[in-house]
């Protein structure tokens, strides 16, 4: 027996479902079984599948076999039967819907994620790291990387999607010195987490990806800004930077030519307004984060009044490829005007959750019925989807053959935005899901302009009254203007934006908006105040679910009984209409 | 604490690390408390008033100290969707505090937060720095309980 690895993922969602006490425990076991220094262990970043603890054991004898959902009492067992007899312990093995989840999609952002250890710069150089940046550097002019990149027809992965070597272009035709690299690891967005996971798996891909910028448009200096939330990614963010300037890809004279390039990293210190790009460059400059008036861009006048780039993780991340595959090669994949592939966040009422990345143009059916799938719970039907963040809109189940890319959801009145994909069933409260983004916005607005700061409050104050069942019909209709009036007249994206979820929401689901204000009903049994908590026996299936969920012991249930609420003890804290699969619970 | 503040402003000496100061103070104490401000405001010339712009306006600050816990309920989308405002609300209900407050005995301070970036397992709460994914109100109570 020789050469056999073993991977244990180890990115926020596996360290959450015990991650590191698995580690600990094959550590133990290989020494105890003296096998040690014939294995080779290793602490991967989050592959995006989130479930449970994943391992791999690649032996010679078995190839590559997955295994999902271990705990530390398992393995022992692994480390007997696999590791030192090279036989495949079925019982663990990962199911089908792991490989349903793996097999739709094309990785290039995600390759390394779950694959290599972040915290060590070997793993990336021997999956040919920073061979792009080697290439840039001694083979090409800035002008040929920026080149390159417009060939790839690369558009910013953030939210807005202007195309990346246009942006390189006009920062690199400004005469003013110096020039900064900015990367948006402000990953504001509720709802979106590829940033966190390529931090935390495969980071330097973005210090890489910096430093090409960083040639590309001739500036010697760049900044990394992310958010405070995120303490693994900046842990491991710091680990990369300190590894990469030890062996010379970052720092004076990278790789003996007379480019340097530097990288800090600062921590934002939580404002959602810090994604937008006048107002991170503010907070980097130690001010509030308050967004300007554009133009100047930051192209022009950025960082400390000089020519900036911005860039989002997931856009500096696809740099590295683009430069070694070419940018035909990239331009080749995805739709005439959305190329390459794109990470989608998959969450909510879905079966499978986590990161899926695919050629733009897949459309949302195949994403949702693919890798995510289908349905959480197969009582309920999944009824729309909520994509772009507080910025987008919600799309309803009859347009999911809408392919997903920049332009075409915009038609349908949401944005791809930076991926974040909720997907939301019969369960889930179309008005209430307006109200709590209207809430998410008018918190975080920064006050600035008058619009945002008041005309979001004011929404939010409708939507309050109409989930609280005292909404009147008037009210949509001075819903509907606010939200025109604020689209039209707030200073940045934040304010422009926050009206879509009420509008699509308006748009597709008006009907529920009806029902509260008119039958004083919440189709979704999701809004409190209009809920009665009453059990409905005709599709009550005496399961006693609501029962153990109770934290007030406010249900009677006995088996082979319907359950009963007692009223007085009820504290609404809906936990039993969580708990019903039938929804049972008026 | 004057100790700390000063060697921290000894080690940021650009204008531009105002936040990395109060970030760093934050570090070292828990909060960032009036004295500190002070402190701040008579070596760097920048005015309170300043400092407090900015203090208010990060969410990640704080001015009264924290519980020896402190307990991040996530309040984004996913979060939302499937049950975190509800756990939010529990908690507010059982330690008879608001967002942002302390426990009587100064065991836990609970605030909201806007997305951890761990939608796959909503909802989620942060204990400190450990994340507790797929929970709802009874797992919740059994992990209070843990830290008791």
């Amino acid at each position: 027996m020789s050469d056999v690895k073993i991977m244990v993922c180890h990115g926020t969602s596996g360290l959450s479902a015990g991650a590191s006490e698995v580690y600990k425990k094959f550590e133990e076991e290989l020494d105890r079984q003296g096998l040690l220094d014939s294995c080779e262990l290793i602490k991967t970043g989050d592959r995006g599948y989130f479930r449970d603890v994943l391992v791999d054991i690649i032996h010679p004898d078995t190839g590559r076999v997955t295994y999902q959902n271990i705990k530390p009492k398992i393995v022992p067992e692994l480390v007997e039967r696999h590791v030192k007899n090279g036989e495949i312990v079925k019982k663990y093995s990962a199911k089908k819907a792991y490989q349903d989840f793996f097999a739709g999609q094309k990785r290039i952002v995600l390759r390394r994620c779950g694959e290599i250890d972040p915290e060590n710069i070997e793993f990336y150089l021997k999956d040919g790291g920073y061979k792009a940046l080697e290439r840039v550097l001694t083979q090409m002019r800035p002008e040929e990387v920026i080149e390159e990149i417009k060939k790839s027809g690369l558009r910013g992965r953030g939210g807005a999607g202007f195309p990346t070597g246009i942006k390189w272009e006009l920062c690199r035709a400004q005469k003013a010195q110096p020039k900064y690299v900015i990367c948006n690891a402000d990953e504001g967005d509720p709802g979106a987490f590829m940033d966190r996971s390529v931090l935390e798996g495969d980071p330097h891909a973005v210090l890489e990806g910096m430093a090409i910028a960083g040639y590309a448009i001739g500036s010697n200096e760049g900044y990394i800004y992310c958010r405070a939330e995120y303490p693994l990614a900046i842990k491991r963010l710091k680990i990369a930077i300190s590894q990469a300037k030890e062996r010379g890809f970052i720092g004076e004279d990278i790789l003996g030519t007379d480019f340097s390039f530097d990288i800090k990293l600062t921590e934002g210190a939580g404002a959602f307004v810090c994604g937008e790009e006048t107002a991170l460059i503010a907070s980097i400059e130690g001010k509030r984060g308050m967004p300007r008036p554009r133009p100047p861009y930051p192209a022009q006048k950025g960082l400390w009044g000089k020519p900036t780039i911005i860039n989002n993780v997931e856009t500096l991340a696809n740099v590295p490829t683009i430069i070694l595959k070419g940018g035909e090669w990239y331009a080749s994949i995805g739709t005439e005007k959305s190329k390459g592939t794109k990470v989608f966040a998959l969450a909510g009422k879905v079966r499978n959750t986590g990161l899926v990345e695919v050629p733009l143009g897949t459309t949302i059916r195949e994403l949702l019925y693919g890798p995510g799938g289908g349905p959480a719970k197969k009582m309920r039907k999944i009824k729309a989807i909520q994509i772009g963040g507080p910025s987008g809109g919600c799309i309803p189940e009859n347009l999911f053959d809408t392919p997903i890319d920049f332009d075409s959801l915009v038609g349908a009145g949401a944005i791809m935005g930076s991926g974040g994909l909720i997907v939301l069933d019969d369960s889930t409260c179309m008005v209430d899901l307006a109200r709590f983004f209207l809430s998410f916005t008018s918190d975080e607005s920064c006050g600035k302009c008058f619009p945002c700061r008041l005309g979001l409050k004011k929404m939010l104050e409708i939507l309050n009254k109409i989930v609280s069942g005292n909404g009147e019909l008037k009210d949509v209709e001075y819903l509907e203007n606010l939200a025109k009036s604020v689209m039209d007249t707030a200073l940045c994206g934040l304010g422009k934006t926050a009206p879509n979820p009420v509008l699509t929401t308006l748009k597709y689901f008006r009907d529920e908006y009806e029902a509260h204000i008119l039958e004083k009903r919440c189709p979704a049994n999701q809004c409190v105040a209009l809920l009665k908590f009453e059990i409905d026996e005709e599709k009550c299936t005496k399961c006693g679910s609501c029962f153990k969920a109770c934290p007030e012991n406010a249900i009677i249930w006995e088996k082979g009984e319907y359950a009963k609420i007692i009223k007085e003890k009820c504290i609404k804290c809906k936990a039993c209409i969580e708990a019903c699969d039938f929804m049972a619970i008026e | 604490m004057i100790e700390v503040v000063s060697e921290i402003l000894e080690n940021y000496k650009d204008s531009g690390s105002l936040i990395k100061i109060l970030q760093e103070i934050q570090n070292n104490l828990g909060y960032v408390p009036k004295e500190a401000v002070d402190e701040v405001s008579m070596k760097t010339g920048i005015s309170p008033s300043q400092i407090y712009g900015i203090l208010t306006f990060y969410s990640q600050f704080r001015l009264t100290p924290p519980g020896k816990y402190t307990l991040k309920v996530c309040l984004g989308t996913a979060c939302h969707i499937m049950g975190g405002h509800e756990i939010f609300e529990h908690l507010k209900r059982k330690f008879g505090i608001m967002d942002n407050e302390t426990t009587e005995d100064g065991l836990f301070t609970l605030t909201k937060v806007r997305c951890l970036g761990c939608c796959g397992m909503a909802p989620v709460i942060m204990v400190d720095d450990k994340i507790y994914g797929r929970i709802d109100i009874s797992k919740t109570e059994r992990l209070i309980d843990d830290f008791k």
